[in-house]
């Protein structure tokens, strides 16, 4: 692909690091990531994968703009109260970057649709608030040997780790979902807005990172921070034999669904 | 008395100690919330209460943490 004039000033502040350059940029360009979940931390990555210029962004998400989103959705402006989350979101990145074709899809990821839609991507970050999905992208990923970047943030924390094929994957380290109910959601423990952008920026800096190749990847690490006290820790995790969808002895043969009990405690 | 290393931090405790009982001095409201690793090999739950932990050993708690859009 040759970038245009527009392109090579767009994009020049990647094509003059060392490690990106235009080869780096051109594969950007040809990526393909899904976003699971245009909120706190879709917002903030699918914003700066845009700006990046990955040349295919999907975005999954069966929610719409509610008023509390617009603390630290960052994507979602007041006019979209009410809009689909997937629309307002390709309306920016639209605006943002005109380079980057988004697909949508307006509903939920589910057992049945998961491996089909995420299929169609190099790589997948998953942005949602609830356990059920966040076990369902693992395994599709793992199953599909689809990396992505897990995250999940809660009052003043965040963590993330990045899957590849052959390295400790988030049911490696949590197993199985939590008991419903037992762990709240940011809906209600609350969530310090900025948080969600600190989370959200690492997981699109890992997706850059795996397209272009560049570093090394939060991968058999769990990174973890308190903006609290501001500390950061990665923590070395490894592969747990016993994993049920990457172990020895997988009992997870297809992806699942989980009861959605984090979800409805928030329609209420 | 003996150290143990607590998400990177060292506590004084009384070894031997049981996980079970060290999850409860540091206040994990519920060990369901929490997945454990005790010198880089995960404990299963059910197993909280039969690990025993002494002098040196480091152990991390990870919590579930959700965030991000309801999807």
């Amino acid at each position: 692909m040759d970038f245009t004039e527009d392109q090579i000033q767009r994009y020049s502040r990647h094509i003059l690091l060392q490690d990106v350059g235009p080869e780096g940029q051109e594969k950007i360009s040809q990526a393909k990531v899904l976003m699971v979940g245009a909120g706190g931390l879709g917002a903030p990555a699918a914003l700066y994968l845009a700006a990046a210029g990955v040349g295919t962004i999907g975005i999954i998400d069966g929610d719409v703009v509610d008023l509390s989103n617009l603390q630290r959705q960052i994507i979602h402006f007041t006019p979209d109260v009410g809009k689909a989350k997937v629309t307002s979101a390709q309306e920016k990145i639209n605006l943002l970057n005109p380079d980057v074709r988004v697909e949508v899809y307006p509903y939920l990821l589910n057992a049945s649709n998961a491996l089909e839609i995420i299929g169609k991507y190099d790589f997948v970050v998953d942005g949602t608030d609830n356990f059920p999905v966040k076990f369902l992208i693992n395994d599709a990923c793992v199953l599909a040997g689809k990396p992505f970047s897990h995250g999940g943030i809660l009052r003043f924390q965040g963590q993330t780790m990045t899957w590849l094929p052959g390295h400790a994957c988030y049911r490696c380290v949590f197993q199985a979902p939590p008991p419903p109910n037992l762990v709240p959601t940011c809906s209600e423990a609350g969530v310090l807005g900025a948080i969600a952008g600190m989370l959200g920026t690492i997981q699109a800096a890992e997706a850059l990172k795996f397209i272009t190749g560049v570093g090394e990847l939060l991968t058999d690490r769990l990174l973890t921070f308190d903006a609290r006290s501001m500390e950061f820790r990665n923590v070395k995790v490894k592969s747990n034999a016993h994993c049920g969808v990457c172990g020895e002895h997988p009992t997870i043969l297809q992806p699942e669904d989980y009861a959605q009990a984090t979800c409805e405690l928030k329609q209420t | 008395m003996g150290k143990i290393v607590v998400n990177g931090k060292l506590q004084e405790q009384e070894t031997p100690l049981l996980l079970s009982e060290l999850i409860r001095l540091n206040n994990v409201q519920n060990p369901e919330m929490v997945s454990v690793q005790v010198n880089g090999a995960f404990v299963d739950r059910t197993a909280f209460g039969l690990t025993e932990l002494s002098e040196g050993d480091e152990v991390d708690f990870l919590y579930f943490m959700g965030g991000g859009s309801r999807c």
